[in-house]
C-alpha cells in the first residue's frame, strides 16, 4: 500500500566540520586554542547520522520524502554538506557564518536548528532529527538534548539501532546506557542522537559525488534564521593533558590496598 | 580515557595501522596522514575533491590490506568489485557505459593514490582501467562497448591486454602470436608473457599477428573472453615485487576468435597499439609517484621518531639531505608528470613527454625508495616494515609498461625526427 501524503517522513541530519579524527592536535603557542591548520573533515558521528538517514530510505523506501543536511559554519563548511549530498542526502542548508566567527556553542545550535525546523514547517515539516551524539572537538554531547527540549519533543540519544514505523508514526530506539541496552518506544516527531555502534557509514563513491554537484544548498544567515550564535564562554586556557608518568606493579592484595590508602582512595560507604 | 580518544580506538582504521611490538623494534605513531603537496599540485576544486575521494577509499580498502598482499602474492578478488562501486573502474569512460567521462589527469591521480596504499593493486587496477578498459573504449565498435564494458567498470569482470611475449618484449612488434583467417573468425596460435591479471581476466585486448610477411602493419587487435576454445593460462609468476599484482603466461592453442571481436581493423593494430602505449604511459607515471609518496610520508615520520644520540636521527645533517633529496625528487617528478597529463587533457598528447614523464618519475621514485630504505636503518631490511614492499615495487616501472632504455631511446629519436632534414 502506498503510503498517503501524511505519513512521509522528512529527516533533518545537522553537520559539523571538525578536525579530522586522526589528526595529532597540537595546541597553539598562545594556549587559547588548537592548531586548527590541519585536515578537517565531517564529525565522524554525524556521518553516522547521515548515514542512518540514509539507511532508513533504503529499508522504508518512499515514506521517507526528503533527507535534508544542515551545517553551521564558515565556506568550507559547504564541502562537509557536498559529502553528506555524495552519501545521499537530498538537498543541503548552510547557515552561513564569517570565517573569523567563532564556532558556535551547543545552545546556540540548538537554537538555530530550532529555527530551522520552524522554518520547513510549512512545506517539509522534520518528523525526524538524527544528530551525532557529540562533537569530537568539544565532545559536549548537548546538541540533541537541548534541541529537544527547546522544541519540547522527546529524544532518545546514544542510539545503537533505529527502527521506524512510517505508518505508526512511532520509532523504537536501542539505547547504550552505562548498564547496558535500553529499549525506548518514541513517538514522532522525534530528536536522536546516534553512538558508535549505530552503523558504519559508507565512503561516498566517485559517481554520488559528481552526482552531488547538482543537488541544491540553500545559504542563509543566523540573522534570517533570528538567532544570536555568540559565544556565552570564554576559553581561559588550553594546555595538553598531564604526559602519563610510569605506573608500578605490586605484589599483593595488601600492598595494593596500601597503595590505594596512600593515593587518598578510600573505600565507598555501602 | 576522553571520548575522543576512545572513538580513535575504535572507529574504523584509515590511517596507516601502527605497527605491532617486535623486541627491540619502536613503533612510531603518524602524526600526519601525508606530506602530499597539495599547494604545488594546483589541482582544480573538482580535482581536490576527486582526489580526496580516492585517498579515502585507498587508505579504507586498500592500504590496510598492502602488506598481506604482497606477503600472500594475491590479488583480494573482492577489490575489484569495490572499486567498480566506487567509480575508479570507468574513469575516462563514458557514462551510458557506466563511467565517469573525466579526463586522463583525473585518472592518473587515482592511479598515484592507489599506488600510495599498495603498488600491487595500483599496477592490477592500472592495467584493468587503462590498457584494456580504455583501449576497448578508445578502439571499440558500438556493440563491442555494450557487451564488454559495463562489466568491466562495475568490476564484475576483470580485464586485461597482452603484447609481450617471451622472444619480444622492447621489440614488440616482433611477436609471434599468429592469428589465421579461418570461417567465421581467426585461430591464434602462440604465447603472450609477463600479462597483469592473466590469472584472472575475463576479458583481454590481444595483439596478434595476421600477416606475419608484413611485419608492424600485420598486427591486429582483439577482444579475447576467457571462455574463447583453445585460451590457457600458465602458472601465476612468482615475482621480486609487484606480488599480489597477479601475472602470468598466456597459451593460445587454436584458439577461436570470432570475426566481429576485431578491435580497430584487420593489420591496423599497430596504430591501435602504439596510441594506447602514451596515455598508458601518463596514467601509470601515478605509480611511482604513488610509491615516492608512500616512501617518503613514512621515511620522514621515521626519522623524527627514531632517536639516537639523544635526538631524533632526522636532525643529523646528512639525515637532513636525505629528506631534502627525497622531498625535491618527488616533487620535480610529480610537477612533470602532472604538466604533461593537463597537455594529454587539453588535446595535446605528445609522445617524448609521455614518455619522459614515466621515465623520469620512475628513475626517482626507485632512487627515493632505496633512499627512504636506508633512512629506516636496520629496521628498513625487516619485512615487517613497508619500505621495503614499495623499493621493490618501484623497480617494475623501470621493465613494465616499457624499459628505461626504450624510453630514452624513443626521446632521443623524437629529437632525431625534428632534424630530419639534416640526418
Amino acid at each position: 500500500m502506498r503510503p498517503t501524503a501524511s505519513r512521509l517522513l522528512n529527516i533533518l541530519v545537522p553537520v559539523k566540520r571538525t578536525i579530522d579524527y586522526a589528526v595529532k592536535i597540537r595546541v597553539n603557542p598562545d594556549q587559547k586554542g588548537v592548531d586548527l591548520n590541519v585536515k578537517h573533515s565531517m564529525n565522524p558521528f554525524d556521518e553516522i547520522a547521515v548515514e542512518e538517514a540514509v539507511r532508513l530510505r533504503e529499508k522504508l523506501k518512499d515514506a521517507v520524502k526528503s533527507i535534508k543536511v544542515v551545517t553551521i559554519g564558515g565556506t568550507k563548511s559547504q564541502e562537509t554538506l557536498r559529502t553528506a549530498l555524495a552519501m545521499g542526502a537530498d538537498s543541503g542548508i548552510h547557515v552561513s557564518l564569517a570565517d573569523s566567527d567563532p564556532t558556535p556553542e551547543p545552545l546556540g545550535v540548538a537554537k538555530a536548528l530550532r529555527a530551522v525546523i520552524e522554518r520547513e514547517k510549512a512545506k517539509t515539516p522534520v518528523d525526524l532529527v538524527i544528530l551525532g551524539k557529540q562533537a569530537i572537538d568539544d565532545d559536549s554531547s548537548q546538541t540533541g538534548q537541548m534541541l529537544a527540549g527547546l522544541l519540547n519533543w522527546p529524544q532518545a540519544t546514544f542510539a545503537s539501532k533505529l527502527v521506524v514505523d512510517a505508518e505508526k508514526k512511532e520509532a523504537n530506539v536501542t539505547r547504550e546506557i552505562d548498564g547496558g541496552l535500553e529499549e525506548l518506544k518514541c513517538r514522532l516527531p522525534l530528536v536522536v542522537t546516534t553512538d558508535l555502534r549505530l552503523n558504519e557509514p559508507r565512503y561516498a563513491s566517485l559517481p554520488n559525488i559528481m552526482k552531488a554537484k547538482k543537488k541544491p544548498i540553500e545559504k542563509i544567515t543566523p540573522a534570517d534564521l533570528g538567532v544570536d550564535l555568540a559565544p556565552r564562554l570564554e576559553t581561559l586556557k588550553v594546555a595538553e593533558p598531564p604526559k602519563r608518568v610510569g605506573g608500578g606493579k605490586v605484589e599483593n592484595v595488601d600492598q595494593l590496598i596500601e597503595k590505594l590508602k596512600e593515593a587518598g582512595i578510600t573505600a565507598v560507604k555501602a | 580515557m576522553s571520548f575522543s580518544s576512545s572513538l580513535r580506538s575504535l572507529t574504523r582504521q584509515r590511517v596507516v595501522p601502527r605497527l605491532r611490538s617486535i623486541t627491540g623494534v619502536q613503533t612510531i605513531q603518524r602524526r600526519h596522514a601525508s606530506f602530499y603537496n597539495v599547494d604545488l599540485a594546483g589541482l582544480t576544486e573538482e580535482q581536490l575533491e576527486f582526489r580526496n575521494a580516492v585517498t579515502e577509499f585507498a587508505q579504507k580498502e586498500v592500504a590496510p590490506r598492502a602488506a598481506d598482499i604482497d606477503r600472500s602474492n594475491n590479488f583480494p578478488s573482492d577489490l575489484w568489485e569495490k572499486m567498480g562501486n566506487m567509480g575508479l573502474l570507468g574513469i575516462t569512460v563514458a557514462p551510458e557505459y557506466g563511467g565517469l567521462q573525466l579526463g586522463y589527469f583525473n585518472h592518473t591521480l587515482a592511479m598515484e593514490e592507489l599506488s600510495r596504499a599498495s603498488g600491487s593493486v595500483a599496477l592490477s587496477y592500472g592495467a584493468h582501467s587503462n590498457l584494456c578498459v580504455n583501449q576497448i573504449h578508445r578502439w571499440g565498435t558500438k556493440a563491442q562497448k555494450e557487451k564488454y564494458l559495463p562489466d568491466l567498470v562495475s568490476g564484475k569482470k576483470v580485464g586485461s591486454l597482452a603484447m609481450s611475449e617471451p622472444e619480444s618484449g622492447s621489440d614488440v612488434v616482433s611477436m609471434k602470436l599468429r592469428a589465421d583467417k579461418v570461417e567465421g573468425g581467426y585461430k591464434l596460435n602462440g604465447n603472450k608473457f609477463w600479462i597483469t591479471n592473466g590469472p584472472t581476466a575475463s576479458t583481454l585486448v590481444v595483439y596478434a599477428k595476421t600477416a606475419p610477411e608484413k611485419g608492424s602493419k600485420g598486427i591486429t587487435a582483439f577482444i579475447i573472453e576467457k571462455t574463447f576454445p583453445g585460451f590457457s593460462t600458465h602458472q601465476k609468476l612468482d615475482k621480486f615485487g609487484m606480488r599480489g599484482s597477479d601475472t602470468c603466461e598466456l597459451v593460445f592453442e587454436d584458439c577461436f576468435v570470432p570475426e566481429e571481436n576485431i578491435l580497430g581493423e584487420v593489420n591496423k593494430g599497430a596504430a591501435v597499439l602504439m596510441s594506447g602505449l602514451d596515455l598508458e604511459r601518463l596514467v601509470l607515471s601515478g605509480g611511482p609517484l604513488g610509491l615516492m609518496q608512500a616512501a617518503f610520508d613514512y621515511a620522514v615520520e621515521y626519522v623524527h621518531d627514531r632517536k639516537q644520540f639523544g635526538q631524533p636521527v632526522g636532525t643529523f645533517q646528512l639525515m637532513q639531505a636525505k629528506v631534502a633529496d627525497m622531498y625535491t625528487k618527488m616533487n620535480a617528478s610529480r610537477s612533470y608528470v602532472y604538466g604533461v597529463a593537463r597537455a594529454c587533457d587539453a588535446g595535446k598528447v605528445s609522445r617524448r613527454d609521455c614518455a619522459g614523464a614515466i621515465l623520469y618519475s620512475t628513475e626517482k621514485a626507485i632512487e627515493v625508495a632505496l633512499e627512504a630504505q636506508q633512512c629506516l636503518g636496520g629496521n628498513g631490511y625487516i619485512n615487517d616494515y613497508p619500505v621495503g614492499r614499495i623499493l621493490r615495487d618501484s623497480r617494475l616501472y623501470a621493465v613494465g609498461a616499457g624499459t628505461q632504455e626504450i624510453r630514452r631511446m624513443l626521446i632521443g629519436r623524437e629529437f632525431n625526427m625534428d632534424f630530419k632534414d639534416r640526418l
